[in-house]
C-alpha cells in the first residue's frame, strides 16, 4: 500500500508540474496586455511591465514563478491594487468549495442509490423512473436548471431563498442544480454495474451459501459494482468544482467564479494563473485521495503496484 | 445405503424469445448418503441445469421447473419456502463451480467468505467462524493457512482457489456436495491434486458427492456410479465397472471411444462422434441420439426407448437392449484403458 501510495503520489506531483508548465505559457498566449486598456502614458505602462516582471525574458518569468509557487506564494493580482492572489482565493474559495463539495456528495450518494433501485427494479416502473431522471439530468444543463428551480421553488411556492449562501436552504437549489448532470452520470454507471456484477460467478457462489438477497446485494453485489463508479468520482469532483463558476453567477454566491471572469477580461495574468494553477493543484490532489479511496476498496489495485 | 437425494422425472425448460428450450426432459435418479455419482454427457445435455435445478438457483425467469419432485433428506425441495431453501443451500447441499477465477469474490478476503456461511447457517461468531476457516483452509492443504485467511482471491493460485472454493463448500459440513465440473479449469497436475483432495475429504466427512465432467479419467478416478445424459434425458447408468466394462448405449460407446490411451495407435485418429445433438427447441419424438446413432432402426425414430434394466442399477434407455432387436457386439468395452 505505501508503494501504492508513493507511486501515486509520483504520478500527482508530475501531473501538476506538466499542468503549471502549461498553464503559464497558455496565459502568455493571450493576446494583448493587462495595460492595454488603460489610459495610460507609455511610460507608465513600461514602469508597470517593470514592477511586475513582464518586461524580463519569459522563461526567467518562469522560473520566478515556479519559485514563488513553491513558497505557496500565487503573486500579486494586476488590477485589483494590493491583494495577492492568496488573498482573493482565500476570500472566494471557501464558497466555491463548499457548494463543490455539497454537490459531489449529494451527487455521489443520490447517484449510487438512484443506480441501485433502478437494477434491483430491472425493467419495471423504478427502474424507468430512475432512467428517466437520469437522461434528463444528463440532458440539462445547470444555467437551465438554476433558473427553472429559482422560478418554481422561491418565486412560485416561496419555499426556498431565490439566491445568496447565508445558510442551509440556500444551499439546496444551487447545489441540486450543479449536481444534476453527474448525479444522472453515475446513477446510469452504477446500474449498468450493478447488472454486469449480477451475472458474475461469485454471486452465484454467495447464493449458493445460503446467503439471504440483502446479504448478497450489499456484501457481494453492490460492493463490487461501485468500484467503476468510485474512477469517475475524480473527473466528477473537477466537473462539479469548475462547473461551479455557472451556478454561482444564477444564485448570486460571492465564490471564485467572478474573479475568474473578471480575470481573463482583464488579461490579470496572475490572477488566472494563480487561480487555474490552485485549482489545477486542488484537482489532482483531490484525484489522489479518489485513487487511495479506490486501492482501500479493490485490493487488486492496492498490491499490483 | 440410505437414500439422500431422490429425483423424479424432473423436467426444467427456459423460455426465451425463439420459444422453449426444453433443458431437462423427465430426468430422474438418486444419490445414496457418502456415495460418490459422476454426470457424464457432451456440452449442454443439461447436467448443470438438472444440479441448478436441485440447489434451486435455476434463473426463474426464464427458467421453469414444469416438473418433478426433489426428495432431499425426507424434504420435497420444490415445496419449500425461498426462506426454507437459504438455510438448506450452503448447510446441507453445497456447489463447486467450475471456475475458481471468477467464483470468489475480488474485493472479500477468502477466510470472510469461508466464514460467512457459517455465521449465517451455524450462527458462529465472527472470531470463532475466523477460527473454522483457518482450519477448513487447513483441511483443504492451503500451507500457511493463518496467514492466507487474510488475503484476497488474487493472491491465490488458480487451484488454492479451487482449493478454497471446496473450503467454503465443505465449510458447515453439508451432507451432499455437488461439483459442477471442479477441475476443467485446471490445468493436468492441479486437477490430480484436487481430485485425491475430494477424495480424502469424502472419506473424512462422508459427504455425498455429485461431480458433473466432461473427463472419464475423473469418472473413473472418483465415482461409484456414473450417469450419462443426452439431451436432457438420462439414457444410461450402472456402476463404474459396468459403465466402462459392460456399456450399452451407442451413446456410450461413442464417449467411451473418444477417450485417447497411451496405446492409441498413432496413425489411428480419435474417435469422435459424428453430428450435433438435437434441438431442444423441438426435441425428437424418439430416441434423440437416433440421427447419429449407426446403429438406428426404424423404432428408434418413432418411439422413445424405455429404460432397460442390464443388471442390478445398470439400465440403459436403447432399444438395441429389446429382445427383439438385432444383436450388435459393442465396438468398445473390456479394452477401456484410462
Ligand atoms: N438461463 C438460460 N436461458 C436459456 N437457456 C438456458 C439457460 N441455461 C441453460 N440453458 C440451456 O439449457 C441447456 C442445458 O444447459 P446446461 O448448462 O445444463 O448444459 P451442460 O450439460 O451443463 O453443458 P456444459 O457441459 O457445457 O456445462 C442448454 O441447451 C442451454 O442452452
Ligand atoms: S435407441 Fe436406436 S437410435 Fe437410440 S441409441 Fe439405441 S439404437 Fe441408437
Ligand atoms: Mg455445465
Amino acid at each position: 500500500m505505501v508503494k501504492y501510495i508513493l507511486n501515486r503520489l509520483l504520478v500527482s506531483l508530475i501531473t501538476a508540474w506538466v499542468l503549471v508548465t502549461i498553464v503559464f505559457f497558455l496565459v502568455r498566449l493571450l493576446p494583448g496586455d493587462p495595460f492595454l486598456s488603460e489610459k495610460v502614458t507609455p511610460e507608465i505602462k513600461a514602469n508597470m511591465m517593470r514592477y511586475y516582471g513582464l518586461d524580463k525574458p519569459i522563461h526567467i518569468q518562469y522560473v520566478t514563478f515556479l519559485q514563488n509557487l513553491l513558497k505557496g506564494d500565487f503573486g500579486y493580482s494586476l488590477r485589483y491594487k494590493n491583494r495577492t492572489v492568496n488573498e482573493v482565493i482565500k476570500q472566494a474559495f471557501p464558497y466555491s468549495a463548499d457548494l463543490g463539495i455539497r454537490a459531489v456528495i449529494f451527487a455521489t450518494i443520490a447517484g449510487v442509490t438512484l443506480g441501485i433501485i433502478a437494477a434491483l427494479n430491472r425493467n419495471r416502473t423504478w427502474d424507468y423512473l430512475a432512467m428517466f431522471i437520469a437522461i434528463v439530468g444528463v440532458s440539462v444543463p445547470s444555467f437551465v436548471i438554476g433558473p427553472l428551480l429559482q422560478y418554481v421553488f422561491a418565486t412560485k411556492l416561496n419555499l426556498l431563498p431565490v439566491s445568496q449562501w447565508k445558510g442551509f436552504s440556500y444551499t439546496i437549489m444551487p447545489t441540486f442544480a450543479l449536481s444534476l448532470g453527474s448525479l444522472a452520470l453515475m446513477a446510469r454507471l452504477m446500474r449498468a454495474s450493478m447488472l454486469d456484477v449480477v451475472n458474475q460467478d461469485f454471486i452465484k457462489t454467495a447464493k449458493a451459501k445460503g446467503l439471504s438477497p440483502f446479504q448478497i446485494i450489499w456484501k457481494h453485489q453492490v460492493r463490487n459494482a461501485i468500484l467503476p463508479v468510485i474512477t469517475v468520482l475524480g473527473p466528477v469532483t473537477a466537473t462539479l468544482l469548475t462547473g461551479t463558476f455557472v451556478v454561482e453567477q444564477i444564485f448570486a454566491i460571492p465564490g471564485l467564479g467572478k474573479f475568474y471572469v473578471l480575470g481573463i477580461q482583464n488579461l490579470d495574468y496572475s490572477l488566472v494563473l494563480g487561480m487555474t494553477t490552485f485549482y489545477g493543484l486542488f484537482l489532482i490532489a483531490a484525484n489522489f485521495v479518489v485513487d487511495i479511496i479506490y486501492g482501500l476498496i479493490d485490493p487488486r489495485i492496492r498490491i499490483a503496484k | 445405503m440410505e437414500r439422500l437425494l431422490e429425483v423424479k422425472d424432473l423436467q426444467v425448460s427456459f423460455k426465451t424469445y425463439a420459444g422453449e428450450v426444453k433443458a431437462v426432459r423427465g430426468v430422474s435418479f438418486h444419490v445414496d448418503r457418502g456415495e460418490t455419482v459422476a454426470v457424464v454427457g457432451e456440452s449442454g445435455c443439461g447436467k448443470s441445469v438438472t444440479m441448478q435445478a436441485i440447489m434451486r438457483l435455476i434463473p426463474m425467469p426464464p427458467g421453469v421447473i414444469k416438473n418433478g419432485t426433489i426428495i432431499f433428506d425426507g424434504k420435497d425441495i420444490t415445496k419449500l419456502s425461498e426462506k426454507e431453501m437459504e438455510h438448506i443451500r450452503g448447510s446441507e447441499i453445497s456447489m463447486v463451480f467450475q471456475d475458481p477465477m471468477t467464483s470468489l469474490n475480488p474485493t472479500m478476503k477468502v477466510g470472510a467468505q469461508i466464514a460467512e456461511g457459517l455465521i449465517k447457517h451455524q450462527k458462529m461468531h465472527p472470531s470463532k467462524a475466523r477460527e473454522k476457516a483457518i482450519e477448513m483452509l487447513k483441511l483443504v492443504g492451503i500451507p500457511n493457512a493463518e496467514k492466507r485467511v487474510d488475503q484476497y482471491p488474487h493472491e491465490f493460485s488458480g487451484g488454492m482457489r479451487q482449493r478454497a472454493m471446496i473450503a467454503i463448500a465443505l465449510a458447515c459440513n453439508p451432507k451432499l456436495l455437488i461439483a459442477d465440473e471442479p477441475t476443467t479449469a485446471l490445468d493436468v497436475t492441479i486437477q490430480a491434486q484436487i481430485l485425491d483432495l475430494m477424495r480424502d475429504l469424502q472419506k473424512k466427512l462422508n459427504t455425498a458427492i455429485i461431480i458433473i465432467t466432461h473427463n472419464l479419467g475423473v469418472v473413473a478416478n472418483l465415482a461409484q456410479r456414473v450417469l450419462v445424459m443426452y439431451a436432457g434425458k438420462i439414457i444410461e447408468r450402472g456402476s463404474l465397472d459396468e459403465i466402462f466394462y459392460n456399456p450399452r448405449h451407442p451413446y456410450t460407446w461413442g464417449l467411451l471411444m473418444s477417450v485417447p490411451t497411451p496405446e492409441l495407435d498413432k496413425n489411428k485418429r480419435l474417435a469422435s462422434i459424428d453430428g450435433t445433438p438435437p434441438d431442444l427447441f423441438a426435441p425428437p419424438v424418439g430416441c434423440a441420439f437416433a440421427a447419429r446413432c449407426e446403429y438406428a432402426m426404424r423404432i428408434c425414430y418413432e418411439k422413445y426407448p424405455e429404460d432397460f434394466p442390464v443388471s442390478d442399477g445398470h439400465s440403459a434407455a436403447c432399444w438395441l437392449l429389446h429382445p427383439m432387436a438385432p444383436k450388435v457386439k459393442p465396438p468398445v468395452g473390456k479394452g477401456v484403458t484410462l
